[in-house]
């Protein structure tokens, strides 16, 4: 199962043809990956990579069959590109994209609201490295041979901080149901919440780890929901233990601007809602372990 | 990026908002003479950094006479202020704002931020004006009127008078208001404004809403659209290395301790400072290299951390994904050799071709302390840092 992707979604690359669109669409094809083409106004019609580059995103989808997305445009176009996605009926869209203005992510979450809930696109990201269901399908920028197929499902909003948990838990034989980046953003697509959810609905998922960091709501509000709505164990980490307050910390979303957002906050509020917790970033594969261990 | 209060009620009058009638200073000749051209009787000098609290730092100060406005200028140019806002190392004053004193009969706190849970831009307001927001939250909640506003449709008069009566205006006032309170939200979408806050706006003897101060914060990743704002920038009052990176795309944010780090990912950055913390030490800085760590980034990257010479020993923790643990590995050998670094260096690699990166690091000669796992390289990098502080204190170095 997994979710979002797996080894039949057929996806397509908007920004397909520029330089960084190419290269990491030739590696999700190496991957296994179902790559089925991609989006590059102006150049529908050509063939790059050995598959059919589109003038829009709706004939990719009429054409081609593609479900989901995944978007490389440059920051001043990105917005504009996800609503293109949206629109034309793709099912799920990870925006790698960093630097959308704020603005442009608030016109796209308005956007994606006027679809109804059954029809309206899932969009993860933007500023993030993607989502992988090892051994079947990489969406992504990812390392695809650090993850080992399995049944922890992972959300998380930094990408390298990821690949040292796929990379700690690979080295304790534990596998990934799927790997899903938020991003690190103050908007996003979807938050950790959303996606304890589909872990949640997901047959295979037997335990989450969510890597949060400091800044914003939404690790107290996953918390808050897997006390409430799940029956599966969620273990996080939450990084950022030495930001001063204040200060953006790379991420435009990790900055602690008030009460409650730092992560010694975060961490108490979570161990209170039940939340098992990893007390340090190399920690985080031996926590799982020992969560898997009680099951 | 933030900007003066001058600069944020330049812009804002623009948008209709009514502010005092002002001038900008260099020198206290200068000051004394926007005095004389604004006329009146009494004025406020004020310090123009980019923080807030700056009266309860001495940055504003009420003048009666030209004599006074020349001495509190002198005061004020060239001081480091420090306000809660700054840290302890403050900001310097290059700049003053003179201003014709106003009739205040009352003061209020009116601001609109982008709320992350709604994902919405929300108007703040209190009757109880000038003082900290922040704390009025936590000891009379009630005090303080949030109203949301639909992204599609913009804010809508009911809410601005909403805000309006919420703030305890005259009826009179409403027309007046509506106006001052669309005009700052026009404003905000128009230019990318991340946040804008007017603490105090005050209502004078005369019945007008008049902004007393200004503060604007704008969303980086528009300026590429925002051109006439980004001029705005005053370098003076950012950290020079967080410049200096900036300008060469790093991700760098300085700080007190003195183990400096290389990292790339800012999540991986944060646990990376996290694990030195629990091993024992202090993080000199938190820096991120970013994917494509080349060899020329990587020595730049070197060369800012050290740049800090209250480092004692540097830690590199590089999870290699689209980047190549051979690539980094050169690039680190590299830099070490032409920087002719004096403090221990603890490299961990991980990821794609790390045996070979380690193999270029072992081979290289270089007395490069190594570690597999991020625990252990947090753990050699504390021993080294405390090695080099028990042989300063032995008057070995």
């Amino acid at each position: 199962m997994a979710i979002f992707i797996n080894e039949t979604t057929r996806i397509i690359v908007q920004g397909f043809t520029g330089k960084i669109g190419s290269f990491h669409a030739q590696d999700m094809i190496n991957y296994g990956s179902n790559v089925v083409g991609g989006v590059t106004p102006g150049k529908g019609g050509q063939t790059h990579l050995g598959l059919p580059v589109f003038n829009t995103v709706k004939e990719a989808v009429s054409q081609a069959g593609a479900e989901a997305s995944i978007i490389f445009v440059p920051p001043a176009f990105a917005a504009d590109s996800i609503m293109e996605a949206a629109d034309a009926g793709i099912k799920y869209c990870v925006a790698i994209t960093d630097g959308i203005p704020t603005q442009d992510m608030m016109t796209v979450k308005n956007f994606l609201r006027r679809f109804p809930v059954e029809e309206r696109m899932i969009l993860t990201g933007p500023n993030c490295a993607g989502t992988i269901s090892p051994g079947r399908s990489m969406l992504g920028i990812m390392p695809g041979h650090i993850y080992k197929q399995g049944n922890v499902g992972i959300v998380g909003r930094s990408g390298t901080l990821g690949y040292e948990a796929a990379d700690q838990m690979k080295r304790l034989g534990i596998g990934i149901s799927t790997s899903v980046g938020i991003g690190g953003d103050p908007i996003n697509g979807s938050s950790h919440r959303d996606i304890l959810e589909h872990f949640e609905n997901d047959p295979e998922t037997k335990v989450v780890l969510m890597i949060g960091e400091i800044g914003g709501p939404q690790e107290v509000e996953a918390g808050l929901y897997a006390k409430e709505h799940m029956t599966k164990p969620v273990i996080a980490y939450i990084a950022g233990l030495t930001a001063p307050e204040g200060r953006r910390m790379g991420h435009a979303g990790a900055i602690i601007s008030s009460a409650g957002e730092g992560a010694a906050e975060k961490v108490a509020i979570l161990r209170e809602l039940g939340v098992h917790i990893s007390p340090t970033p190399s920690s985080m594969g031996e926590t799982v372990a020992a969560v898997l261990a009680t099951l | 990026m933030d900007i003066h209060e001058y600069q944020a009620k330049d812009i804002l009058s623009g948008y209709g908002l009514k502010v005092a009638e002002g001038g900008l200073a260099y020198s206290s000749e200068d000051a004394v003479q926007r005095a004389r051209e604004i006329g009146g009787h009494v004025w406020a000098v004020k310090a123009q950094i980019h923080s807030g609290a700056r009266g309860k730092a001495g940055g504003i100060k009420i003048c009666k006479t030209h004599d006074e406005v020349q001495a509190a200028a002198d005061a004020l140019l060239g001081k480091r202020l420090v306000t809660h806002q700054t840290g302890p190392a403050g900001k310097v004053c290059s700049r003053l704002y003179v201003e014709a004193g106003t009739d205040i009969v009352k003061e209020l706190y009116f601001c609109f931020l982008v709320d992350r849970s709604s994902e919405r831009i929300v108007m703040v307001g209190s009757a109880q004006g000038g003082m900290d927001i922040e704390e009025l939250a936590v000891t009379n909640p009630e005090a303080i009127t949030k109203i949301y506003i639909e992204p599609a449709v913009g804010l809508q008069d009911y809410q601005a008078r909403e805000m309006a009566f919420a703030l305890g205006l005259d009826p009179e006032m409403m027309s007046h208001a509506v106006k001052t309170i669309k005009g700052c939200y026009k404003a905000l979408r128009a230019l990318d404004v991340s946040m804008l806050e007017i603490n105090p706006l005050v209502v004078t003897a005369s019945n007008e809403l008049v902004a007393l101060d200004a503060k604007m914060g704008f969303d980086d990743n528009a300026l590429f659209r925002q051109l006439k704002i980004a001029e705005l920038r005053d370098k003076t009052q950012e950290d020079p290395r967080e410049m200096a990176a900036a300008d060469r795309g790093l991700s760098y944010v300085g700080l007190d301790g003195d183990i400096g780090c290389m990292i790339n990912g800012a999540g991986l950055a944060m646990a990376t400072m996290d694990m030195i913390k629990l091993a024992g030490g202090e993080p000199a800085n938190f820096l991120d290299v970013g994917g494509g760590a080349s060899a020329e980034r990587t020595e730049k990257a070197f060369r800012l951390v050290l740049a800090d010479k209250g480092v004692k020993a540097m830690l590199v923790n590089i999870f290699a994904g689209i980047n190549r643990c051979d690539w980094i590995a050169e690039g680190v050998v590299q830099a070490v050799r032409k920087i002719d670094m004096k403090v221990p260096l603890i490299v961990r690699l991980s990821g794609t071709n790390v045996e070979e990166g380690q193999r270029i690091i072992k081979e290289s000669g270089l007395p490069i302390i190594t570690a597999e796992t991020l625990a252990e390289a947090a753990e050699k990098a504390v021993q080294a840092r405390n090695e080099v502080v028990a042989k300063e204190a032995a008057g070995e170095i």
